[in-house]
């Protein structure tokens, strides 16, 4: 092993380096982001759809998520509709997974002997993926700082092995990290130096731009339109056996529905319809996953969903 | 003698589920002890965040040796009720013995029956009540098919010093624990339950949750007293934050006092709710700009950066709050009406702002019968008391509903009446939970209440068992603690109409408005109960039916009480039952009811002559009482006929040789059980 870099994890981009760097040292395949527009890391294929099946997965990586009802035109000190999570997940779960992620806060700065690092009960359910698992929330002197997660289900299959989850938050750790009380005011690379740039000078126009769009501008007629392509597109992908091109429009049909969400068109109760039809996609695709893996019981159909579901 | 030490240890068990969890281990492995016939002294549990701890003491080295005979049949009885009994008792003829009874030889088949050490029998009774300990909600972890409520890591279990072997979860027992995850995560030996409670002290780990409560609270109040402040008591989070450490360090942190201007119960809250700090107060009793948080941890530079980041953290917290605050004033309640159309208050019952429409009409409807009410003033209050809901700061603190919507009213001007019922206006939330008094907040208390039963009860969703999801049976007994307690009169059935017209959803009204009243009836017998009054009482008056006013119901059931202890009253329920009693055979003998008017030229013997005077006497009494609610006279009314109807019972035989005399007389005693259910049902009345 090379000596470990010494990155600066009062900076964005070195915060993000120093965890890249730690989960590759435990083995993790680093990936990129997922290329679509998901809601939070959870939804990259590389979570939901590999902590099905029995075979062993480590990866690490950071996802850019896209939430439209949290965007506040960039005035809101943590709140933004577009934020980044950095994301870990280990199938099968270690069993020192927890001593693991504590070596990833001493790794950005957070030792345990001057910080009050506590695992707070906090259970993790997606009624879109059809998913579910315990855990916890992360504090660190009070503050939320991860997710922590055992999957027992996705897309309506009980995980088996089980898949450990982690989800930090990075925006939010690193004010804290940095000791800024708004996101505009973090450094993103090395401050003090005429190629320095904030958070705000990367970001703000988006934010303002995307909050106007998907709160006043967006299209909704077009929206409900592609919501009802991706859903019949992810429909005939996985009548033939293609789960990973279903899932990408499985995800797309998620996307849109958090649009039309925002734009408030979406009434109280065609929101659980709504939510259903994407859960019905997502096991769809859990369900394809599995049968070309070859490890699809004959008699297995995932958990909650009728016979004549939407694939 | 000997002791069992236990140990489960593992990640973090949420602290809700913590002393449920130390009960039902003690619980579960106690029984199994019982049950292999394994007598102890004593079993404490105690519980960390990350340990299950079980210790019993006095504990047998073995089962007791059991030895057992049990008797076949005679020797010379057939070969197949001899092969019967060996084959029933797993034993050869040569193996039993042969004794000479009274009624001849008989085979005797004796088992005896070693007692296994203790050890073993623990081997088999702890994995079966980790098995089934009921956790709310359990998991699987890693490659493991076991459920438990977060991953296990060790099992110590001690038996005499020595290890109990057993599996669970695929984890081996053994002699070895952990101390606290920061100061001394090293694994390290005990043999017994003292030196492990020491080792694990030094290790910083106090095992007992009530040691770990203590410590918080004196330590809280020692930070406050230095501080010249006092702490504001509250259990509950104390025994929160108990589960949530296992080595409890209090530290004081401060806030900018420019948060002060916030309401102090949405700094409270936030501070509770989302933290769980602890809140302080000044010599004035106002509140604090200060807070206590309890680390896990003696931090190596005495706490600056954790005291710091917690600032950091709740700054942030109290930066929302204010925001919210000062955002939420810019809008007028009025303004907000609007929004609440979208607020799904049933998915069948409409929305929030439907909900809304309703109780501004019942609101003033109500008032008319509420002393001092303005008919005004309570729809203004109803008209506004839900448009908090839709403000920034309830949407993020729940809790404090009711609470924003005063603020936000004497912020647009309205009167403090009209705040104060907006406020008020969910309560009472709970048996012990202040009672609204002012008019204004009664009538807006009961019309939600009101509305929400009836509501409820015109869609069939009604509690069942031990589920209640929309607080049905906390409503009701709402509604009930205001009347009784502002001795208001209503009549429920009228209130559930007016209710009812506000619905458009279709019923049959009167079933659903007298199902209705039968779960009042139900909820203020268990008040009652609570109260240790007599709740069969009740039964009684509501039995005779049309008895819908709370108020009145109770003056009735006081007065009934009071004249069934009295000797007047103890005697005339029993001649009571008497009548009750010999007209209920005679008259399924005679497959007719004898309530028909007593004849008076029947009546031969004096007793009966006087009995029926005496109760046409009573009657008219009864009757006048009952219009003017004088329920004592009543009452004076019915002892007046004790004598008389002892005379009758003593002198005259009821069952007459001569028949229309017969039946006269039979008549006389549905008299007395007529002129009596004026005032009750006494066949409810028990004891």
């Amino acid at each position: 092993m090379t000596g470990t870099p010494n990155f600066n994890t009062k900076t964005f981009q070195g915060l993000i380096l120093a965890l890249q760097h730690f989960w590759s040292e435990q083995g993790c395949v680093i990936l990129q982001p997922y290329d679509m527009e998901v809601g939070a890391g959870t939804f990259h294929w590389a979570t939901t759809l590999r902590a099905l099946g029995s075979e062993s997965w480590n990866a690490a990586y950071v996802q850019p998520s896209r939430r439209p009802t949290d965007g506040r035109f960039g005035e809101n000190p943590n709140r933004l509709q577009h934020y980044y999570q950095f994301q870990v997940i280990m199938k099968p779960s270690p069993p020192d997974l927890q001593d693991l992620y504590l070596g990833s806060l001493a790794a950005i700065g957070l030792d345990a002997s001057n910080h009050d690092i506590r695992f707070v009960e906090d259970d993790w359910e997606s009624p879109t993926l059809g998913a579910w698992g315990l855990g916890w929330e992360v504090w660190c002197d009070g503050m939320e700082v991860s997710q922590f997660t055992y999957f027992q289900q996705v897309g309506g299959y009980d995980c088996n092995p089980v898949s450990g989850e982690l989800t930090y938050g990075l925006e939010r750790l690193a004010m804290y990290v940095q000791g800024v009380d708004h996101f505009q005011q973090l450094a993103w690379n090395e401050p003090g130096n005429a190629r320095s740039k904030s958070y705000a000078d990367v970001y703000l126009a988006a934010e303002q731009q995307f909050s106007a769009y998907n709160f006043d501008h967006a299209n909704t007629d077009m929206l409900f339109r592609h919501f009802s392509d991706a859903e019949a597109e992810c429909a005939a992908l996985v009548a033939v056996a293609l789960p990973l091109p279903a899932y990408d429009q499985c995800i797309k049909a998620s996307h849109l529905f958090n649009l039309l969400d925002a734009r408030g068109v979406i009434s109280v109760t065609e929101r659980a319809a709504y939510i259903g039809r994407v859960r019905e996609l997502a096991k769809a695709c859990a369900t394809a996953y599995l049968t070309a893996k070859g490890e699809l019981l004959s008699n297995e159909s995932p958990k909650g969903v009728s016979s004549g579901g939407a694939a | 003698m000997t002791d069992l030490l236990l140990e489960l240890f593992g990640e973090e068990i949420p602290a809700r589920m913590q002393t449920r969890a130390g009960d039902d281990l003690k619980r579960l492995v106690c029984a199994g002890l019982k049950e292999a016939e394994l007598p102890f002294e004593g079993a404490a549990a105690f519980v960390t965040p990350r340990r299950l701890i079980l210790h019993i003491t006095g504990l047998p080295l073995a089962q007791p040796d059991v030895r057992e005979e049990r008797r076949g049949p005679r020797v010379d009885a057939p070969d197949k009720a001899i092969e019967g009994f060996l084959r029933g008792n797993g034993l050869t003829r040569a193996q039993c013995e042969e004794r000479d009874m009274p009624k001849g030889k008989f085979l005797f088949a004796v088992i005896e029956r070693q007692g296994r050490p203790t050890g073993e029998v623990l081997a088999e009774i702890l994995p079966a009540a980790f098995a089934n300990l009921p956790w709310p909600k359990s998991m699987r972890w890693g490659s493991g098919t076991t459920r438990w409520v977060r991953p296990l890591h060790s099992i110590l279990a001690l038996l005499d010093g020595a290890v109990v072997p057993l599996t669970f979860a695929g984890i081996d027992s053994g002699n070895q624990t952990r101390g606290h995850r920061f100061h001394a995560p090293e694994a390290f030996a005990v043999t017994d339950f003292d030196g492990y409670r020491d080792s694990l002290l030094a290790a910083k780990v106090r095992i007992d949750p009530a040691d770990r409560r203590r410590r918080i609270a004196d330590g809280a109040a020692q930070l406050a007293q230095d501080a010249g402040l006092t702490l504001v008591a509250d259990d509950g989070l104390v025994a929160e934050i108990a589960g949530l450490v296992e080595w409890p360090v209090p530290m004081l942190g401060a806030f900018d006092r420019r948060f002060l201007d916030v309401p102090a119960e949405v700094l409270v809250t936030t501070m509770k709710v989302n933290q769980k700090y602890l809140s302080l107060r000044d010599g004035a009793g106002n509140l604090a700009p200060n807070f206590i948080t309890v680390a896990n941890l003696e931090a190596e530079d005495g706490g600056g950066q954790i005291i710091a980041g917690n600032e950091y953290v709740l700054t942030a917290r109290l930066a929302d709050a204010e925001f919210f605050w000062t955002q939420d004033q810019k809008k007028t309640l009025e303004s907000r009406l609007p929004a609440l159309d979208q607020v799904v208050f049933h998915a069948e019952l409409g929305s929030l702002g439907a909900k809304v429409t309703r109780l501004e009409k019942l609101a003033a409807a109500l008032a008319k019968d509420v002393p001092g009410a303005n008919g005004e003033l309570a729809r203004r209050a109803a008209h506004l008391c839900k448009a908090d809901l839709v403000s920034d700061m309830v949407y993020e603190f729940p809790e404090v509903q009711g609470v924003m919507g005063r603020y936000y009213a004497l912020n647009d001007g309205e009167t403090a009446e009209v705040a104060d019922a907006i406020l008020q206006h969910y309560s009472p939330a709970g048996p012990s939970d202040a009672c609204p008094t002012a008019p204004t907040v009664v009538c807006i208390a009961l019309a939600d209440k009101l509305d929400t039963l009836v509501g409820f009860w015109a869609i069939d969703e009604k509690p069942t068992g031990s589920r209640d999801p929309f607080a049905l049976r906390r409503a009701a007994l709402g509604v009930i603690r205001i009347l009784l307690e502002n001795g208001l009169r209503l009549q429920l059935e009228k209130a559930f109409a007016t209710a009812r017209s506000g619905y458009a959803v279709a019923g049959d009204q009167k079933k659903e408005a007298q199902g209705l009243l039968d779960f009042f009836a139900d909820r203020l017998k268990v008040h009652l109960r609570q109260q240790g009054m007599r709740h069969d009482l009740v039964q009684a008056i509501f039995a005779l039916g049309g008895e819908d006013d709370l108020v009145r119901l109770m003056a009735r059931v006081t007065a009934l009480d009071g004249f069934l202890v009295s000797a007047d009253g103890a005697n005339l329920l029993v001649a009571y039952r008497r009548a009750a009693n010999i007209l209920r055979i005679e008259e399924k003998k005679d497959a007719m009811r004898h309530d028909g008017a007593v004849e008076t030229a029947l009546l031969r013997q004096d007793e009966e002559a006087a009995l029926a005077e005496a109760l046409s006497r009573a009657v008219e009494k009864i009757d006048a009482a009952l219009a003017a609610e004088d329920f004592a006279v009543a009452m004076a009314a019915m002892a007046g006929l004790r004598q008389p109807v002892d005379n009758f019972f003593d002198a005259v035989t009821v069952n007459s040789d001569d028949a229309a005399q017969r039946r006269n007389r039979l008549r006389l005693l549905s008299q007395i059980r007529a002129t009596l259910h004026k005032v009750a049902d006494f066949s409810e009345i028990e004891g």
